[in-house]
């Protein structure tokens, strides 16, 4: 009964996967998609954790605090855009967004 | 087995309130179930020894992102149940994918053996004569401080950006005009009246 590698990748797996569905189901409401975002780095942290404790190098760590600092932007600036294109108008359907397309 | 069972409780906690993120109705509720899910992964941290991670992930996660997120949510005025609608047309396409797209992946994390490994087990990365927040620092400043500079300036530009995108100019509000204050001089802004006795005021 003890936790190998695998139930670390298992966990990181299913996570990463609702993750991706909840891009899937959830097309309309643009900060569900972006706390899905969130939710699949967090799986990939999970996995780099991981095998730095499997592999015992410390590098899989300093490369998920880069990994995290990269979500920490991505979570501030699309919040931003979001703010300034619901000022704009009016929704957050990101079904609309189709201003730029040619 | 102490371990292992904190690891299927924390685990289990950790999948269940990443469902909800997704499955949840109220979007408040989300951002609380994103909490829940950055705590119990900052305890699965913990178990694989990677305890300055785990303060990270609670105090940038929980104590900024998540915040941020329940800001947005609070302050945009949407009618979120119109959102939700659509959400059972992708499901069962979207419930295959998922399906295959898990198995497939515990398939090849569960059963591919790695070269070079010794064993299954899972130990701490930290040596054994050091703290793992030194252990990180000690490279995390000397190996890899191109790319720790290079995370600052990513998080620089993101700051700037959300900034600029966010600011913007109203009409009618009386704001500080720093140019003219610092242009201002002596003789512009005195001048000496010379009243006569009996005539002033």
């Amino acid at each position: 009964m003890t936790i190998g590698l695998g139930h670390y990748l298992t966990v990181a797996a299913i996570i990463f996967t609702i993750g991706v569905l909840g891009i899937f189901l959830n097309r309309k409401n643009i900060i569900i998609i972006l706390m899905s975002i969130e939710l699949i780095l967090l799986a990939v942290n999970i996995n780099l954790v991981a095998f730095s404790s499997f592999l015992h190098d410390l590098v899989g760590q300093i490369f998920a605090l880069f990994v995290l600092t990269v979500a920490a932007a991505e979570a501030a600036i699309g919040l931003a855009i979001l703010v300034v294109y619901n000022r704009n108008r009016g929704t957050i359907e990101v079904e609309d967004v189709n201003l730029m397309k040619g | 087995m102490l371990t292992a069972i904190a690891f299927y409780a924390f685990s289990a906690i950790l999948i269940f309130a990443a469902l909800m993120v997704v499955a949840s109705r109220n979007p408040v509720h989300s951002v609380f179930f994103l909490i829940l899910a950055f705590f119990n992964a900052a305890a699965l941290f913990v178990l694989l020894g990677a305890e300055f991670l785990a303060m990270i992930l609670v105090i940038v996660y929980v104590g900024a992102v998540a915040v941020l997120f329940l800001f947005v949510v609070m302050m945009l005025d949407v009618d979120f149940t119109e959102l939700k609608k659509g959400i059972l047309k992708n499901l069962p396409l979207g419930g295959a994918v998922g399906l295959a797209l898990v198995i497939e992946l515990v398939i090849v994390g569960y059963y591919w053996v790695f070269p070079g490994a010794t064993g299954n087990t899972i130990a701490s990365a930290t040596p054994a004569h050091m703290t793992n927040t030194a252990a990180l620092g000690q490279i995390l400043y000397t190996t890899y401080i191109y790319y720790f500079q290079i995370a600052g300036l990513v998080l620089l530009v993101a700051m700037i950006g959300a900034i600029v995108l966010t600011l913007r100019h109203r009409p009618g509000v009386r704001r500080q005009s720093v140019a003219s204050q610092i242009a201002r001089r002596p003789a512009l802004s005195m001048e000496v009246k010379d009243v006569k006795p009996g005539q002033g005021g």
